[in-house]
């Protein structure tokens, strides 16, 4: 039996013995998540200089705080989530007892990616601890030292069992594909989002995949053009470019373009001065390959910003191009780096029939003023999410579901939906051995007599509210009355 | 170009005009549905009877009642279900526009089954026009005579590009597979359905599948054995056992194991008579095929009831087998069709490891009078669902989920289940371009100050919309009303009633 074979099955016999069922220990495990945070502070920040130059407050604000938010909520939330859920009831069933009951699925494989980490990799592992599943945690090796100082530090805080951590390349990965999970955790690109679900056809284990995409960027010419540009600036940079949900292109009309370039060079300028080069904040491209692949797309645009590069250091600076069309190299694929192409449209119907003409992306944004146009792009395209006059933060609303739809993903996240996407909601419907007349209708021989009865108690909508609410009522109306007569009485 | 392709495609082309988005289009459509089921009442009942030798009123009960129920609960609530969702906030968007969007997915493709050829195809096909989708429907072609009637009647009432319905045997639906599709729906077997989520994922398809397995079903040796079997009975041999939800094992004691089997011969007698072919209510064997199949199950095992049959009319007698060993053939696959083992286990706990041993299985059932124990048995197992002290009867209930778990399936429907399962639920943050000073914390350069300021920003969510809250919130209010009010009335009576007292003079003055 393989090294991974041998780790999974003692990870599924852990769960096996009914360890993670209470609540109390996936709050403990939950709580040991928070500490590792927070103490290994320093060691998580480091290997995410290493991995992608990015500063300590970087890093704090883009991976870790997130991750806290989620185990707080998950530590608070848990005896809510996990309790029995109740459900409308019929006629026939009045009087029994009847709930959807949260149960874990058994191992889920958690499939981690390079850009963020520690966000993309443990985020999901809050909802699979919440769920009472066990976890295997395979963080991505492009970001080598994150998956090092994951793989050394973790087991210090987490269940060894349960919760193992198992690195490796793309060998080991298909190798762990051909076992069998009850669920699987994908986070990476479309080309090998299809391979995973194909593997986790072979044992019909539901996936969730957080893929990728090019998310469009839509300016609507009256809007306030520099908060818009400034915003933009943003999103597209952090991290170099390279986050999922990052604004990939941006459409706006040509009689703006010029006023955009001019916007997003001054945030430039105010974010990472004029030599982005020498400043913290601003990080580096993951590695050689990435870097030459992000270099060949700016070919055949026109620079309008930026433009320059290090292949020393994989740096590329925070750069525009302009006039681009769709026929452009840099259009062809998700950029997933700091160039932001610009496209003109004649206004936002083009811009809609040219979202509409790709493949679903993971985000929509849409800057403007105009809340009806806003709704417009809503109706008429689609998308992970949608998000209007800002760039990124939808992804902390752990409220809002996360995820992507069509090329860009299946299955959704974050919060409640954690917790909800990595269990197994089971109908549970508790009768009595009593009451056994009612059945009668059901039983052969079938009579259209017995039939009419069916139909009455099944098709009949109970509104429990209204009936309470008029039962409610009529009692008021005869206390009313009986006060009344009273009244009238003594007097 | 195939046929199938030009089908897909012109679906496509339907649903990309933005047809299916307004609801009074999708509940016209789901109002043609209804009226089709109860115009060609006949023409479906006939079709079943040939199919599955099933009578009138089985197919009503079975079939059209429980698509009636949906299809109006649909059109009843459809404003509500597919209106924009709101969610909890936190601080960071406090005023904005925040909610979950259900959207149409785009062309789905129904993969039904031979069982319930109607239920199971043209369920998922309500919460396929509610959700505002266009549709492929692919009836099972092994209930031929139903496949035809679909074929030929279902387009003189529904879009014809929208929801076209597409016959063949197992190379169409193979063919069909290959091309993309937003969402597969199938009904069927595991080992099918890992096919069809293979084909699935080249196109980066979800996929929702109803598969089956072996339905354990326990009686207790305390619980009333004469109810709980007459209920197994019924629940067995509808659809002569060929229901994905069907009871299909029983685990008890070897001390009830006797009377279990006199309870269920006394039923059968009380349902099908002495002889159940003769009756117009115990169906047939869908096809030789599976007659033999399922006779091959038998091989070996004397049956204490029934055990008859007759190739020609695909007829198997209600039959029940005692005292099967776990390793017998019987007991390797799902059976699906009229036999019932009874495997005898030596107390719960021994009935609870048997399950466990083996796959998750679409239904558990339980039959038990003890709460304690029931409750126990539901959190040491897993399945699709649970229905305690009957059979199949959650199925009924469009406010539960239905489906399966592991090699039961994935996804679920029924209900609003369906509508979800079947759109897409998209985030919505409608932000204003105002109000930028509070975004300065989080830009570049970055130090200490600013991001402590994010960090509490993102960290409180600033109203609690949970039920704790809302509980306290109007109790509160309550409790401040009535001191509000008992103030009033000590303020009153302190100004010694002057104030009461001309109202009343007045009035009777």
């Amino acid at each position: 039996m393989s090294q991974h074979q041998l780790v999974v099955q003692r990870a599924r016999r852990s769960f096996q013995t009914g360890k993670t069922k209470p609540l109390e220990f996936r709050i403990h495990q939950l709580k040991n998540l928070l500490r590792f945070i927070s103490e290994r502070r320093r060691d998580i920040a480091d290997a995410v200089k290493r991995d992608l130059g990015k500063s300590e407050h970087g890093t704090e604000l883009f991976e870790t705080l997130v991750l806290e938010g989620e185990i707080n909520l998950a530590i608070e939330k848990l005896a809510e989530w996990a309790a029995p859920r109740p459900v409308e009831k019929n006629l026939l069933i009045l009087t029994d007892e009847v709930y959807v009951q949260p149960e874990p699925l058994g191992v889920v494989l958690i499939i981690g990616a390079w850009n963020y980490p520690w966000a993309v990799t443990l985020q999901p592992l809050v909802g699979v601890i919440a769920a009472g599943n066990a976890g295997i945690i395979k963080p991505s090796e492009v970001s080598s030292h994150s998956a090092k100082v994951m793989e050394e530090l973790l087991p210090l805080y987490l269940d060894k069992d349960l919760y193992p951590v198992v690195t490796g390349g793309v060998s080991e990965t298909q190798e762990l594909l051909k076992l069998r999970f009850d669920h699987i955790f994908y986070t990476g690109s479309s080309a090998v989002g299809k391979l995973v679900m194909e593997a986790a056809a072979r044992h019909l284990t539901p996936v969730t995949l957080e893929l990728g995409g090019k998310s469009p960027c839509y300016i609507d010419k009256n809007c306030d053009i520099t908060v818009a540009c400034r915003r933009i600036t943003w999103g597209k940079f952090v991290n170099c470019g390279q986050t999922c949900i990052a604004p990939d292109y941006i459409l706006c009309e040509s009689s703006i373009q010029s006023q955009v370039v001019d916007e997003i060079k001054k945030s430039i300028k105010e974010f990472y001065t004029d030599n982005p080069k020498n400043v913290e904040d601003y990080g580096r491209i993951i590695n050689q390959r990435h870097y030459k692949r992000v270099i060949a797309l700016m070919e055949g645009s026109t620079v309008a910003v930026g433009g320059d590069s290090d292949e020393s250091q994989c740096y590329i600076a925070p750069t525009v191009l302009k006039d681009v069309t769709s026929e452009s190299k840099v259009m062809k694929e998700e950029i997933f780096g700091p160039l932001l192409p610009i496209i003109t449209v004649s206004g936002v119907d083009e811009a809609i029939q040219f979202i509409n003409e790709r493949e679903k992306p993971l985000v929509v944004y849409v800057f403007s003023h105009d809340n009806k146009l806003i709704k417009r792009v809503i109706a008429e395209t689609s998308s992970g999410a949608l998000l209007a006059n800002d760039c990124l933060v939808h992804f902390t609303v752990s409220a809002l579901p996360f995820g992507g739809v069509g090329n860009s993903g299946m299955g959704s996240y974050h919060g409640q939906h954690s917790f909800d996407q990595l269990s197994h909601m089971r109908s549970c419907l508790i009768k009595q051995l009593k009451l056994e007349g009612v059945n009668s209708m059901r039983y052969p021989p079938h009579t259209a007599r017995k039939l009419g009865w069916a139909r009455f108690l099944l098709l009949k909508q109970v509104n429990l509210r209204r009936l309470r609410r008029m039962a409610l009522l009529a009692m008021f109306a005869g206390l009313a009355a009986f006060v009344a007569q009273r009244f009238l009485r003594r007097r």
